[in-house]
């Protein structure tokens, strides 16, 4: 048993976008989310610019109901709540429902629960007043809270799964929903991920060394993915959802289609050969997207646009060799490639969603985002794929086929192949 | 503080677990928390310590399990601002 598996609702909290127009909008023209923000200065952070999406609470009276509301503190659920019920009434569906969807479920991953309700429950309880806490910390520290929110509010009655793998949780998360359709577990998947970068979060990435510190004063030119001068991603925030539906049932219903999920892929290179806990094992990687391609059933010649992981480290011209040997292209026959994070930095389990849903867009109305700050490419990455394919501003183009990948600590891999719906 | 005092108190520490506001306005001390104004009841201890911090007092386990309607609610929280916590 095999169904086919379309996309019907989009939904986003991006720091250049808190919904899909005002994101479409930013993506095509280029607008960068990154600011400098004054906290870090003060922290001593060596990076201290970073995207936080601008993010106004109240909206949320909108999607949940006062009581939930009063007394959520949690950032990352909040963002995940926003984007996950705005790509449910983007499919066409109404929030508030009597009876629970059976055949609907979610898989939302997010990779450390809130820390600023967790420092609150530290302190609390540290000072002798846990009993002070009240009811309304533990649904917000458990790590499935985001997906404990969305399903509550929506009535979702599938499977319910908040997953974790680093910077890939958000296209493993879509990867996992597409297989309970395709393999018939379900008819709908609400799926996504999110994550709220706070200090303590931020403070650890930037004690690896492995953040951008040269653009302080110049925020917007700080996240340079595939830049000679990259010197490390900037960190982000944000949630990004995507309604997956069985076909037959999506037509039926006579939904708005977006695409299709064509096949996929989610692997591990075992840390094994090169890989490491931060480092991908480029075997891994390629079979990944070998995988995801033959899941597919296309030949890799047909791929349009790589919507690739590359953060901005000295890791991105790894990242475009493997994407080369596992597509078998080179040169001006590689197809285009961009990274997101150049504007918004890099959401870490949020990006593979954010990042999916902007694929998605690219896919659905034909053109290829700027890669901002690139303005000196890797010498690497030209003597691999030249420089026709990294576009600097948008290209319009018939986009028919999309590969999008994350990869992240741990020597995680996902990769979806996404397409026009015909 | 009476009785019809405390109420009125009460009525406000109860608002922002009450969905439908419009309920509130007919409290009576015998109005059920979770019946009557559809309160959740994992709540029911956001309330108990909200009470604690309006009226300055410490409600202990055995008193919290008497606070299902609204007049056992006056009834403890009269008797602890009788008595100095």
């Amino acid at each position: 048993m095999s169904n086919r598996v379309v996309i019907t609702g989009l939904g986003v909290v991006a720091p250049n976008g808190t919904n899909v127009s005002d994101f479409l909008q930013a993506i095509q023209s280029g607008v960068s989310g990154i600011k400098h923000f004054p906290e870090y200065e003060d922290l001593k952070f060596n990076c201290q610019v970073g995207g936080i999406p601008v993010f106004e609470w109240e909206e949320l009276r909108n999607y949940i109901s006062e009581t939930s509301l009063y007394g959520l503190k949690g950032k990352g659920i909040a963002y995940g709540i926003k984007a996950a019920l705005d790509a449910w009434t983007d499919a066409g569906n109404e929030i508030v429902s009597e009876h629970p969807f059976w055949d609907t479920g979610c898989v939302f991953g997010s990779s450390v629960a809130d820390t600023d309700v967790i420092k609150n429950a530290i302190n609390r309880v540290d000072a002798r007043e846990s009993k002070k806490l009240g009811s309304r910390v533990v649904e917000q520290i458990m790590n499935s809270g985001v997906t404990a929110y969305i399903s509550g509010r929506l009535g979702l009655s599938n499977k319910i799964i908040n997953n974790s793998a680093a910077c890939a949780t958000g296209t493993q998360s879509i990867f996992m929903g597409y297989e309970y359709i395709k393999y018939g577990m379900a008819k709908r998947m609400l799926v996504g991920s999110c994550e709220f970068v706070d200090r303590y979060v931020f403070g650890g990435f930037d004690s690896m060394r492995v953040l951008s510190r040269k653009y302080n004063d110049e925020p917007e030119r700080a996240s340079r993915p595939m830049s000679a001068s990259a010197g490390g991603f900037v960190p982000g925030s944000g949630a990004g959802a995507v309604v997956l539906e069985d076909m037959e049932y999506a037509l039926a219903r006579g939904a708005k289609i977006y695409g299709e999920v064509l096949g996929g892929s989610t692997n591990s290179g075992g840390q094994r050969n090169g890989g490491t806990m931060t480092a991908p094992s480029s075997e891994g990687v390629i079979r990944c997207i070998q995988q995801a391609i033959s899941e597919a059933g296309i030949s890799a010649d047909r791929i349009d646009l790589v919507c690739g992981h590359l953060t901005a480290t000295v890791a991105d011209k790894l990242e475009i060799q493997n994407w080369v040997k596992a597509l078998g292209r080179s040169g001006d026959d590689f197809p285009l490639v961009n990274s997101l994070k150049s504007m918004i930095g890099h959401s870490l389990s949020a990006a593979g969603s954010i990042e999916t849903v902007a694929a998605i867009l690219q896919l659905k109305y034909n053109f290829a985002h700027p890669n901002l700050n690139l303005e000196d490419p890797m010498p690497e990455i030209l003597d691999a794929i030249g420089s026709n394919n990294l576009p600097t501003t948008k290209v319009n183009r018939q986009i028919d086929i999309v590969a999008k990948a994350n990869f992240g600590f741990g020597d995680v891999n996902a990769c979806l192949i996404l397409s026009k719906f015909n | 503080m009476d009785r019809k005092e405390i109420l009125n108190e009460l009525k406000k520490v109860l608002v922002p677990y009450v969905e439908d506001k419009t309920i509130l306005q007919g409290v009576t001390e015998q109005t059920d928390l979770i019946k009557d104004l559809k309160i959740n009841s994992a709540n029911l201890v956001d309330i108990i310590i909200d009470a604690e911090a309006q009226y300055n007092i410490e409600i202990d386990f055995d008193a919290a399990e008497k606070m299902y309607n609204v007049g056992n609610c006056i009834d403890v929280i009269a008797e602890k601002i009788n008595k100095p916590a």
